[in-house]
């Protein structure tokens, strides 16, 4: 309370019972503020670890390009160029992708940090997702020299309409909306058991595959394909990178869409349940 | 007795406790297998993808990068086992003031900086490895001759003890501007290219990956020592430049060191 109190602005007024969407609103505006300046303030680690992660991108395009030369040119209709394209678009993809870890929760266990939560009055996940979302306005300022560093190295082939952009500046949201929540539940295993690290690397695994981190779905085995249209991980990578790069048909724009707002809900519900029974399992010391 | 010998005794009573250490949290184990065996498979799978589209990737058929694969995860085991923690734990020294420790001690600070902590599950990577490197070996065509093998073991432990040198230049860099975390994560980031033979890469992140970061040295040399690719100059090159990348690595951390101040000291 003391530190509302004194940061001078707040002083003036008596606090007021705002509505609900207000409070949300202002929640997240001050969230976001507070998280973009600390995260100018680390910029160079930040740059550190925007280069080691395009070092994965990087691998894929040249192995797959590699193969493209070989087979005449092309792979499925992807020429080094369109993997170029994919590829430097999943940079930023993945960018927005990344959220609280959920080896993170071990920690926040251990620490007690979750009885600070529950003081509060809104839902803790509110927090992480103001938080991240500050944290992506400055990675995409901070990514956009290292697009241009890669599309002159690496010429990509990009080409997308109106309506393509449009989707694509809707649906990276989508995307770190649905993973934070997947993460979120993964996480909270935590509350059950410390032994959780294999379990996350073969959840990360099974998204390195399905999702279209690894490569562009089109070229996975037809099963495989199949056994993604179900799962929630093409939402969070395949779907907005091909919702820019193409092939895509407006209606599939519009259906991948539809299927980021069921796994937003699917995710929504999924966190509010696992929350609720993780709770009855956390005890603290002092916390 | 030398201060040699010495030394490598500090060293092998360090190693015993720090395995007797590991060996209480057995579960561990079984924890590391499974990511070893499911960061493998992940390996496999994409393999098979590759080799699904064409029969070989710039010169190298699947036997052979099933040889850089294992190779890969070997030296990641190594490097999971004794060079990440020890110098996890420098950098957290630093961090700390805790370091003045290590340095009041009679014995090299490098070489006790370099042999505290060791974390013996990693080394389940080591043994997958093995197993994929012969998997690979049994499918080759051709086979080894004696100068392969030697060349072989000759250039991992080079390259090796390369990628060591890398981190300590790096942990060094602790001592002017102490947060170094994220080099760790930028070396895992740039240590995966090593999955693939670096000859595939566009000439400067090649060059990147053999001189700055010394990938080349310990993953690809000495898969091309066992796939009838390795020159005599390749050895002699590697030979030169573990002794250059060892007295540079060991001078950096020499005006680390003195510029050390604790806080607590």
């Amino acid at each position: 309370m003391t530190d509302t109190v004194r940061s001078g602005a707040v002083v003036s007024q008596p606090i007021e019972y705002e509505g609900g969407v207000r409070s949300y609103a202002r929640l997240y505006a001050t969230l976001i503020r507070t998280s973009i300046m600390e995260g100018f303030q680390y910029r160079v680690s930040n740059y550190l670890y925007m280069i080691g992660m395009v070092t994965e991108p990087v691998i894929y395009l040249v192995v797959w390009s590699t193969i493209a030369r070989g087979q005449g040119g092309s792979v499925e209709g992807y020429t080094p160029g369109t993997f170029a394209a994919y590829y430097i678009v999943w940079t930023l993809v993945r960018n927005m992708n990344i959220v609280f870890t959920p080896f993170g929760w071990e920690e926040r266990i251990r620490e007690g940090q979750i009885s600070g939560h529950l003081a509060r009055p809104l839902h803790p996940i509110h927090y992480d997702l103001g938080n991240f979302a500050g944290w992506k306005f400055v990675v995409i300022v901070l990514w956009l020299p290292i697009a241009a560093v890669l599309t002159l190295i690496f010429k990509p082939d990009l080409d997308p309409s109106i309506a393509q952009i449009a989707t694509f500046a809707i649906a990276i949201w989508g995307a770190y909306l649905i993973r934070s929540m997947l993460l979120w539940i993964l996480g909270m295993v935590t509350f059950w058991t410390t032994r959780v690290s294999a379990m996350f690397e073969a959840f990360f695994a099974a998204e390195l595959l399905l999702s279209g981190r690894l490569l562009p779905m089109t070229l996975m085995p037809d099963w495989v394909q199949t056994l993604a249209s179900y799962l929630p991980f093409q939402s969070t990578f395949g779907f907005p990178i091909t919702a820019l790069v193409g092939p895509i048909t407006n209606r599939e724009l519009v259906e991948g869409l539809l299927r980021q707002v069921l796994w937003i809900s699917i995710g929504a519900l999924g966190v509010r349940l696992m929350w609720q029974r993780a709770l009855r399992r956390y005890t603290a010391v002092n916390g | 007795m030398s201060e040699l010998s010495f030394g490598f005794r500090v060293a092998w009573r360090h190693l015993r406790i720090g395995v007797m250490n590991e060996l209480q949290y057995r579960a561990n184990f079984v924890v590391q297998l499974i990511q070893s065996v499911v960061a493998t498979g992940t390996g496999l799978v994409v393999l098979s993808l590759i080799f699904d589209r064409t029969d070989q990737l710039d010169g190298w058929t699947r036997p052979q990068l099933l040889i850089v694969m294992g190779v890969f995860t070997f030296v990641g085991g190594l490097i999971g086992f004794v060079i990440e923690p020890n110098m996890g734990r420098v950098m957290t020294d630093i961090h700390m003031g805790t370091f003045d420790y290590v340095l009041t001690k009679p014995v090299d600070s490098q070489l006790l900086a370099s042999v505290r902590e060791f974390r013996l599950w990693r080394l389940t990577d080591v043994v997958v490895g093995g197993v994929v490197l012969g998997w690979g070996l049994s499918g080759l065509d051709e086979r080894i001759t004696l100068f392969d093998t030697a060349g072989f073991v000759f250039t991992l432990i080079a390259g090796t003890i390369l990628i060591y040198c890398l981190w300590l230049a790096l942990t060094a860099g602790a001592f002017w501007v102490i947060r170094m975390e994220m080099v760790q994560e930028l070396f895992t980031g740039l240590y995966r290219a090593g999955q693939y033979p670096v000859t595939i890469y566009p000439s400067w992140l090649r060059l990147t990956l053999t001189y700055l970061v010394p990938i080349g040295f310990a993953i690809t040399v000495p898969s091309e020592s066992l796939t009838g690719r390795l020159t005599t100059e390749r050895v002699l090159i590697t030979a030169g430049f573990v002794v250059f990348g060892f007295a540079l690595s060991r001078w950096i951390w020499r005006i680390g060191t003195r510029r050390y101040s604790g806080a607590s000291a």
